[in-house]
């Protein structure tokens, strides 16, 4: 499926959040487990990832450390951090609405 | 094979600005962890590779990202980006120059402690004679411990300084005289080129060296004027917050910050031009491609109107100083338009103006020597005149030889690097005279 850019950019903040809620992880894992969260229908450019992963490390949301792969490469982890779990709280509820106000339409019935 | 591959896609990325060396490893994790997936379903390294790198997105869209996200980057930084990467020798570095900078402020003090104070009318002949040795033996010093030059080397710049200081403070000069003006203003100029030495590590011979200390003395200049600048704020900001709670700066200003402050940039304005060599652009060539185009206009405009009011140049005594600053102008706007050319590209228009710009320059001074040589077979020789003249001449020499073989590029008949190299072959010309002005003139011309 063609996800519009705008809705993938739309989403990608809250995704990202929410897959660090789960544990620390890395950007190449973060893409996989993308794809396997949406039965491999949401599909980035993978490069993309990165600036995002960027912005939420500058605006604190996540914290990121270099670390290294089991084959020993150098690896760079991201972790979320208070500030990011705040965020997501409010994202969370952000995207309720817009769910809640979308389902109460025939967009729901279609 | 796969190696190979990714270490040229590495410095492929590698050349956005917007990315940098941090990202791309980040960059090739993903690639090397998606081509493991992708070898693990069967597909062979160079398939792997392939797909890895098409997933990662195009190359442009991708630094447009990362460019949106990181826009400070394509703003160079100089100081904090080298603090980064560059570690201990770094910091080092930057210790070493403060501590340098320190010694000139202290060094300018000095003489005070021997009641020689800057603001005595009888001490100002000394400073006048000893300026540059107050600032320049520490931007020496500063390039002897970065290059680590040899002994010979040491010893060499070493005899330079000690030779200009016994010249300046033991010859029988008359105070205040010609000769001694002289003197006290050239051997700045024939220290500067003593720097270089230095500054080359001791390979003064070698014409890339003097090339890049060509490149080091524009740069150095600019440095030095930004920093005069931000020091002139620092001051007025100073003078006007502590006039506000009554209390007046200005003698501890003078006496103090801007000797000494004026000394100690010296050697910082050279550690940073050290610094950014390879992070900045060089400022000099620009501004000589802003100038090159108005400073032939205007010369051509001044030939077209002595042509036509058919008046000559009437010659006083400052009017040969000022034709010897426009030759220096105009050796200066050749020289750093050469210094940031690659001497591999062909003839372009930029070249028909500078060689317009040089033969203008010709025939303007072609009218001042004119008009010397009259007035010297008038009134005789002065120290002040023979200066004046020869330096006229020493530029002429360049610019008449400059002119032949930008002459010879344009026709293509020569390369362009015989030009680069009859500059930099010039440099010592300009030492030997700048010496002889501070050593043989007042021999000459008996001291007065």
């Amino acid at each position: 499926m063609d996800i519009g850019k705008d809705l993938v950019a739309a989403t990608a903040t809250p995704l990202v959040l929410a897959i660090l809620a789960e544990g620390e992880s890395y950007g190449y894992a973060i893409i996989k487990r993308v794809a396997e969260l949406s039965g491999g229908e949401l599909q980035w450019t993978d490069g993309m990832l990165y600036p995002v992963l960027h912005r939420l490390e500058r605006d604190a949301l996540v914290k990121a450390s270099w670390g290294e792969s089991e084959a020993g490469r150098r690896r760079k982890y991201y972790q979320l951090t208070k500030a990011g779990a705040q965020e997501l709280a409010i994202l969370k509820r952000q995207w309720q609405t817009v769910n809640k106000a979308l389902r109460a339409t025939p967009f729901n019935s279609i | 094979m796969l190696d190979e591959q990714i270490s040229e896609w590495r410095s492929y990325v590698s050349r956005r600005r917007a990315i940098d060396s941090a990202d791309v490893s980040e960059l090739e994790d993903h690639l090397r962890s998606q081509v493991a997936d992708l070898r693990a379903s069967g597909l062979n390294d160079e398939e792997a590779f392939l797909i890895g790198v098409k997933r990662l997105g195009q190359l442009d869209g991708l630094s447009q990202e990362f460019a949106r996200e990181h826009s400070e980057r394509l703003w160079k930084r100089l100081v904090v980006a080298d603090a980064d990467k560059g570690g201990t020798d770094w910091r080092r570095e930057v210790g070493v120059a403060i501590a340098l900078a320190l010694a000139a402020g202290a060094a300018v003090k000095l003489p005070q402690l021997f009641g020689l104070s800057m603001q005595d009318k009888a001490a100002e002949s000394f400073y006048m004679r000893n300026l540059s040795f107050f600032v320049l033996p520490f931007l020496t010093a500063f390039f002897v411990w970065k290059r680590g030059a040899d002994t010979a080397t040491r010893i060499g710049l070493s005899a330079f300084f000690v030779v200009g200081a016994l010249a300046m403070n033991f010859l029988p000069f008359t105070s205040p005289g010609d000769t001694l003006q002289l003197a006290a203003l050239h051997l700045p100029m024939a220290l500067w080129l003593t720097v270089g030495v230095a500054y080359a590590g001791g390979a003064w011979r070698n014409h890339d060296q003097r090339m890049n200390y060509v490149r080091f003395t524009g740069e150095w200049f600019i440095y030095y004027v930004l920093i005069a600048l931000g020091g002139g704020v620092l001051m007025g900001t100073t003078m006007f917050i502590f006039q506000a709670i009554g209390l007046n700066p200005e003698t501890f200003m003078q006496t103090w910050i801007i000797p000494c402050g004026a000394a100690g940039a010296v050697v910082i304005a050279g550690m940073l031009v050290e610094a950014k060599q390879s992070v900045i652009e060089n400022m000099a060539p620009v501004l000589t491609y802003i100038f090159t185009p108005l400073f032939t206009i205007l010369l051509l405009i001044f030939l077209g109107t002595s042509l036509f009011t058919a008046s000559g140049i009437d010659m006083k005594r400052e009017t040969l100083i000022g034709f010897d600053v426009l030759l220096v102008l105009v050796v200066g706007l050749l020289l750093y338009a050469i210094s940031a050319r690659d001497p591999q590209k062909p003839a372009g228009f930029f070249d028909v103006l500078q060689f317009a710009l040089v033969v203008c320059a010709l025939l303007v001074d072609a009218m001042a020597l004119w008009a010397i040589v009259a007035r010297i077979s008038a009134f005789g020789f002065s120290p002040n005149k023979v200066a004046a003249l020869g330096e006229n001449i020493i530029l002429v020499a360049n610019l008449g030889w400059s002119a032949v073989l930008y002459w010879r590029f344009l026709t293509k008949s020569a390369g362009f690097s015989a030009l680069e190299r009859w500059q930099t072959s010039y440099l010592p010309v300009y030492a030997a005279w700048a010496w002889i002005v501070v050593v043989v003139f007042p021999l000459v011309f008996g001291f007065k």
